[in-house]
């Protein structure tokens, strides 16, 4: 390719560190933006390379807002105490206490994330096609609704966490970095995953999973892995967002399953899935879309947002990466090509 | 010695019996066929074989283990491997990585399966896609192949497996009839070069009579003969059963 993709990745990497200081007073919605990136990377991991479309994904990122609010509330206080006060009474933290529980938090809701995607994994891989989308998204909604009536960490009231330590922008610059550094890392391990026998795997089960079984794949296996990485990330995410967001409650931010549920969705269905880089353009375009709708069409914004959807998923399909491999297959590597010295080449049609 | 005893096997679906009363054995290192007309089973026992559905009764031994209750990734991790009567390849993947996502994970451990592909698993796909003749093809999306190249790389994809037993359903259904004669030769050369067992449902009389050493002819579900392919072509069963005689 004619590109040098070193100095693609470097110029990209400075534009990212440099965003929230060109843009101060974009923060939030460019934070907003890597959080988009993050879960349509991680929805394709299932949804694209594997062909397993999840309504459910939602239920990690969730569940990662409350264990990092837990975990980082926990090790200062009583958390039943805590929520119970909803909010009221003095529960200081110092800077310490306030980044330990950031980073312990935002692991933890990862790993704990992971090992939930294990446990219903083991249950909804048995299903295929719609009916483990409408499984998973099943999950999402008992669990919204388990928390909300769950008082230990705040019932239907929602959680408070403690508000970042200083400055309110140094706040922003600090949870765009998290986001940007978990996105960052996120496309470096899924570039080399799917260049793995692992991530062939992925891909055969997208193609043919009865085919891939007769092969000897270990189909349930891959499925698990894949779909526990994916949680992680997307639990390190919704983590991240707890801190970000500060207040929530179960079942407008954190369970959000009409909202960052579909929007994960269509950002990578816009991108086109089973891409490296579908799901970060998708998700690009839609938070644009998203801004300028909220922004001009006030009022009209889940109109317009309804319409792409609509457009998306049943004339775009394959999304703009899908779209360039149909009209330029050769950008893609797909060539016939000859053979120099032949003389097996006969039986080829 | 063989490598593959069914006895007396029974399978039926609703009031359908598939199979009554199948027993056949198929030697290690040899080629064995299986005929018979449409609908005489011969798909069942395959299935029934290679794990896709529970059999009503008999037994199937695999190498002396009994294979009958396992599942069909847990029996093709034992070597023992099918293609299908309908070509099922990975058609969005070109025939490279098609090749290269059939290397044996049996014989990977989970960390093996994060690493990616060497430059002998590339050398060794290409080789193969040589073999069957796919060679210039290797880039192209393979479900954008035409069926009998799609055959061809699914035999190729089987051999990559390094399987001890290959099943092989009608191998060359819809094959040009000019490719045959490469096909049963390249068939051959699995066997004697790679070593890999056969066990061939084939209709096309001429390609199973000049490979198999040993045939079992099906029909309604019993097994009517088995023989040399003289024996078999000389049994005037086998020859009523195929003209519908009875």
């Amino acid at each position: 390719m004619a590109i040098n993709k070193n100095a693609l990745y470097t110029i990209l990497l400075i534009v990212i560190a440099a965003a929230p200081f060109v843009f101060p007073n974009y923060g939030v919605q460019l934070a907003t933006l890597w959080l988009f990136i993050i879960v349509a990377m991680t929805w394709d991991m299932t949804g694209g390379q594997m062909g397993y479309n999840s309504l459910g994904n939602i239920f990690f990122y969730g569940t990662g807002m409350y264990v990092a609010a837990v975990i980082a509330i926990g090790l200062v206080y009583d958390v039943g105490e805590y929520t119970s006060a909803f909010g009221g009474g003095r529960y200081d933290f110092t800077d310490a206490q306030y980044f330990t529980g950031f980073v312990l938090g935002v692991i933890g809701a990862g790993i704990f994330c992971a090992i939930s995607a294990f446990i219903i994994g083991y249950v909804t891989f048995g299903l295929r096609g719609p009916y483990f989308a409408i499984g998973t998204l099943g999950v999402a909604i008992a669990a919204g609704e388990l928390v909300s009536n769950w008082d230990w960490v705040g019932g239907g009231q929602g959680i408070t966490l403690p508000v970042y330590p200083g400055n309110l922008d140094d706040g922003k610059v600090f949870i765009y970095f998290a986001f940007a550094i978990t996105g960052v890392v996120l496309f470096i391990f899924l570039n080399y995953l799917y260049k793995t026998r692992f991530g062939a795997a992925m891909n055969a089960i997208r193609d043919d999973e009865e085919k891939a079984e007769a092969m000897g794949i270990h189909t349930m296996r891959y499925k698990l892995i894949s779909w526990a990485l994916s949680a992680f990330f997307i639990g390190v995410a919704g983590g991240i967002s707890a801190f970000q967001i500060i207040s929530f409650e179960p079942l407008e931010s954190a369970y959000q399953t009409i909202n960052l549920g579909i929007f994960m969705v269509v950002c990578v269905l816009l991108g086109g899935k089973g891409t490296l880089w579908g799901p970060i353009i998708g998700a690009i375009l839609f938070q644009l879309f998203k801004e300028v709708t909220w922004n001009y069409f006030l009022g009209w914004q889940w109109v317009a947002l309804g319409a792409l959807i609509i457009v998306t998923v049943v004339y775009f399909q394959d999304g703009l990466m899908g779209y360039l491999r149909t009209v330029r297959p050769e950008w893609f590597g797909q060539t016939v090509e000859e053979k120099s010295d032949d003389a097996a080449g006969e039986a080829a049609r | 010695m063989s490598i593959i005893d069914v006895s007396n096997v029974s399978k039926s679906f609703g009031g359908v019996k598939a199979n009554t009363n199948v027993s056949i054995t198929v030697e290690k290192g040899g080629i064995t066929g299986l005929i018979g007309p449409n609908g005489s089973g011969k798909t069942t026992l395959f299935n029934s074989i290679v794990g896709y559905h529970p059999i009503d009764s008999g037994s199937i031994k695999y190498e002396g283990q009994e294979i009958s209750k396992m599942l069909v990734p847990e029996i093709a991790r034992l070597g023992l491997l099918r293609t299908f009567q309908q070509t099922r390849i990975y058609g969005e993947m070109d025939c490279v990585e098609n090749m290269l996502i059939s290397l044996p994970h049996r014989k990977m451990s989970i960390w093996d399966t994060f690493q990616k592909n060497t430059a002998e698993d590339r050398e060794k796909a290409e080789n193969l896609l040589d073999f069957v003749g796919l060679y210039e093809k290797r880039f192209l999306r393979s479900g954008s192949l035409s069926f009998g190249q799609q055959k061809l790389l699914e035999f190729a994809m089987a051999l990559m497996n390094e399987p001890t037993v290959l099943l092989l359903d009608e191998p060359t259904a819809g094959i040009n009839p000019t490719l045959i004669n490469g096909l049963i030769d390249r068939l051959k050369r699995a066997n004697s070069e790679f070593g890999i067992t056969l066990f061939i449902i084939e209709h096309n009389m001429r390609v199973i009579m000049n490979m198999a050493d040993t045939i079992y002819c099906l029909a309604h579900g019993e097994l009517l003969a088995s023989g040399t392919s003289e024996e078999i072509q000389n049994d005037q069963r086998v020859i009523d059963a195929y003209l519908g005689a009875h």
